[in-house]
């Protein structure tokens, strides 16, 4: 792209400078890394053969941490703290079922463990961390950066949550990227599909229904809709019910919820083969259960469930405004499409049989592989595609009496900006706050609360003289950024900014101090690499957009150039501090801005005057 | 965002200035230019490239987006011919447009509770929807008369309003009616 190469796959790194990139499946129940090799995507298994991890982590007393298989099996492991991510205490469903020492109070909910208390954020950073360790064993190298999956109703919160996550761990965030459309990647390029195609992604916690246009070259999302509380989980949990209403026992303790939990999702998974499923079981209690548990009861205890996701479906399909005979292809994603019911609902509901030729647990994966690969710069003559993904919720802000006006509508293809203007109420006010909330109802009250944006330094002028501009910008990983300007001074406001039931950047600067694997002098040097590294890329960049469109400068502005591109040189020669480096390099990045836009405008033309517009065009 | 292509959202996707619009054409060019200058087609490059993707696919979806509805692509075609309506601000001397919308809500209240006017209030709106986006095409395309299609964007603008109110009361019935079952 200007300033940027023309994304033409001779511009691809060079095979011996293959980047590995990893594609990591961040589940309620398992998790599991991917990574393209030799051009195919697999899973990267563990020195056992296993590739799913289980989400489980155990802190022990003696300041060991154990991670999926070692701790699954024991007593005061964390499971699902993926439902909890980005999440306050109150909204946690099931709560008494989860088995986890949960801290009341506000913003994200946080636990009690042997090591004292943890955010789910620091626990996911461990399953990460955990399959980053796997991927260099197994690799043999290191990594550039890695996708990592969330499911497509996932709120902003719960994004950053997953993203602060990977920070903490170490990780480079290529991109976050919707379980169901990685589904749909991983599927559509293996069996090179076309048409409109339904996603029904229901893993341990969480279910999400995606409508995408598959087409040569293009994996277009259209719709997406689902809850984020809702998985396989659920339905262990309505087992669980109903043996406390069956077995009429004393109300159990922790250790004998959890072992309950345990029976019942083993009776679950039974009743996938068999018609009948025996949960027998000694509490700590003493007291014995002994019960069975038929298809027929189970898939009438859950029917409930089922007909939640059924109504997702419908929901899509409306935004989407289609039908459901307009849907080519039902794909099945998570484990939890394993059982019958779930397979026969959705069959019924479409007309047509699902697709379930792929791994379940594995297509995600698989799917954030290969886009890693590509986002890493390995894209090659071959695999050529785009993927254009959309916003699962409305974002609004808080307007006087509690409603909330939308500002950016749900299903909008990503990224999107929408700038809204506000005024000041008061005379010389010099800040103001914004409420930001995510949802489809009208009153704030019943939308997610994300975060509060404090304005100031607003220049003090008398009230409603101040036109303050607020662009939310929405990014490709469905993460929003908020700026404010004063219009009519040009002046930026400076915004910090509460997250609701997130982590603030202290916070997590706090976390990445406190441990080991970030040492302080460590840090400061790899800053100055990394500021170094981006000044060098931009240098390399300038050089060759000059080569190719240098005819598009002035004799004065390519010199002013030229003398911005020399001190960047020496300041990544000769500064021995990131903020030299970084100032040289944004200088440079403004000096060439208008040269960018010009190469830009020359694309554009480039672009749409060639056959790109025939070879992108949909089959009618 | 200095300098980036500010003739028009038409402009950008090299698509005659007129209401009428070729779909295909839109759609084919928003698709080819993103598929230049999407996100992803720089998360291996710089920082500052990757800002630049950032805002520029941006930029290419506002416009896409404006393009494709016919509400916003009638009011950015008046903005660009001088005319800019402000569909926020009420300014009435419509009268005769005043009846008919009074008469749809009224009609709209009696269909509350019974399906099928509903649906034919849906219908008959629909149609005047059509109506109005034809007339509207007409001034804007054929006549160059800005302020008559002001006047039918208007028009246009309450009807989509009222259509929108149908579509979320139908669908409301509907998921009422599921959850009844249960």
């Amino acid at each position: 792209m200007a300033l940027l190469q023309i994304a033409e796959p001779q511009d691809a790194a060079a095979p011996h400078q293959h980047r590995w990139a990893l594609g990591i499946d961040l589940g309620t129940t398992h998790s599991l890394v991917a990574v393209v090799r030799n051009g195919a995507p697999e899973c990267l298994p563990d020195e056992d053969g296993h590739c799913l991890l289980p989400s489980v982590v155990r802190y022990e007393a003696d300041g060991a941490v154990r991670i999926g298989h070692e701790a699954a099996a024991q007593r005061g492991a964390i499971a699902s703290v993926k439902r909890l991510m980005g999440r306050g205490y109150a909204d946690i469903p099931n709560r008494e079922s989860i088995a986890l020492d949960l801290l009341e109070g506000d913003g994200m909910v946080r636990l009690h463990t042997a090591q004292g208390v943890k955010t789910p954020v620091e626990v996911s950073a461990r399953i990460l961390g955990a399959l980053a360790e796997r991927a260099r064993a197994s690799l043999g190298d290191d990594f550039v950066g890695a996708v990592i999956t969330v499911p497509a109703y996932f709120d902003d919160a719960q994004r950053q949550a997953t993203k602060d996550a990977a920070r903490l761990a170490g990780i480079h965030v290529l991109r976050l990227l919707n379980e169901p459309t990685a589904a749909a990647l991983a599927y559509g390029l293996d069996r090179a599909a076309e048409g409109v195609f339904a996603i029904y992604d229901l893993g341990g916690g969480t279910f999400d229904l995606s409508i995408l246009r598959l087409s040569r070259g293009l994996f277009e999302v259209i719709a997406t809709h689902g809850d984020s509380a809702l998985g396989g989980d659920d339905f262990d949990h309505r087992i669980y019910c109903w043996m406390l209403e069956q077995a009429r026992i004393a109300p159990p303790c922790p250790a004998d919820i959890a072992r309950m939990m345990r029976a019942a999702r083993a009776a679950k998974e039974a009743l996938t083969q068999d018609e009948r499923a025996r949960i027998a079981l000694t509490l700590d209690s003493g007291e014995a259960i002994d019960l069975t548990l038929t298809r027929d009861t189970f898939f009438a205890m859950t029917s409930l469930l089922l007909e939640k996701t059924l109504a997702s479906v419908r929901a899509a399909l409306r935004d989407a405004n289609l039908a459901a005979n307009d849907i080519d292809g039902v794909v099945l994603v998570g484990g939890a499409t394993r059982m019958p019911h779930v397979r026969r609902a959705v069959a019924e509901f479409f007309g047509k049989e699902p697709l379930v030729d792929l791994n379940p647990d594995q297509v995600v994966a698989l799917g954030a592989a290969r886009q890693a690969n590509i986002l890493a710069g390995n894209r090659d003559a071959h695999e050529d595609w785009l993927l254009l993904d959309v916003i699962p919720l409305s974002l609004g802000v808080e307007m006087l009496g509690g409603l909330a006006e939308k500002i950016i509508p749900r299903n909008a293809t990503l990224p999107v900006a929408r700038a809204q203007e506000f005024t000041t109420a008061r005379d010389g006010q010099t800040a103001m706050s914004i409420h930001v909330v995510q949802g489809e109802r009208e009153m704030v009250a019943d939308c997610r609360s994300l975060a509060r944006f404090e304005l100031r330094g607003i220049p003090p002028m008398v009230a409603g003289a101040a036109r303050i501009r607020v662009t939310f910008q929405v990014d490709a990983d469905g993460l929003l950024t908020v700026r404010a300007r004063e219009e009519s001074t040009g002046v930026e406001a400076n915004i910090s900014v509460q997250p609701s039931y997130g982590l603030t950047d202290t916070e997590i600067a706090d976390m990445l101090r406190a441990s080991l694997a970030h040492a302080a002098d460590d840090r400061d040097a790899r800053a100055l690499a990394e500021a170094r590294l981006e000044g060098e890329q931009l240098l390399a960049a300038t050089a060759s957009a000059m080569a190719a469109d240098g005819d598009l400068l002035s004799a004065d502005e390519r010199a002013a150039i030229d003398q911005h591109c020399a001190a960047l040189t020496d300041a990544i020669a000769h500064a021995q501090d990131t903020v030299a480096v970084y100032h040289a390099t944004e200088a440079l990045a403004s000096a060439t801005e208008a040269f960018a836009a010009r190469r830009m405008n020359r694309s554009i033309r480039r672009a749409l005057a060639g056959k790109n517009i025939d070879e992108l065009e949909l089959p009618k | 965002m200095s300098e980036l292509p500010d003739q028009g959202h038409f402009a950008l996707f090299a698509l005659p200035v007129r209401f009428r619009l070729d779909e295909a054409a839109l759609g084919a060019a928003w698709r080819a230019l993103q598929a230049q200058f999407h996100p992803d087609r720089a998360a291996h490059l710089s920082a500052v490239e990757q800002r630049r993707a950032l805002q520029w696919a941006t930029r290419i979806n506002e416009a896409y987006n404006v393009l494709r509805e016919p509400l916003a692509r009638a009011a950015h075609l008046l903005e660009l011919n001088g005319a800019p309506v402000d569909l926020e601000r009420n300014v009435g001397a419509d009268a005769e447009f005043l009846a008919q919308q009074m008469q749809w809500r009224e009609a709209l209240e009696d269909a509350r509770s019974d399906a099928n006017a509903l649906a034919a209030l849906a219908r008959e709106i629909e149609d005047a929807a059509r109506e109005q986006q034809d007339a509207l095409a007409r001034a804007c395309d054929d006549q160059q008369d800005y302020a008559a299609a002001a006047q039918w964007l208007r028009r246009l603008h309450f009807t989509e309003r009222i259509r929108a109110e149908i579509a979320r009361f139908s669908s409301h019935r509907m998921t009422n009616g599921t959850a009844a079952n249960c």
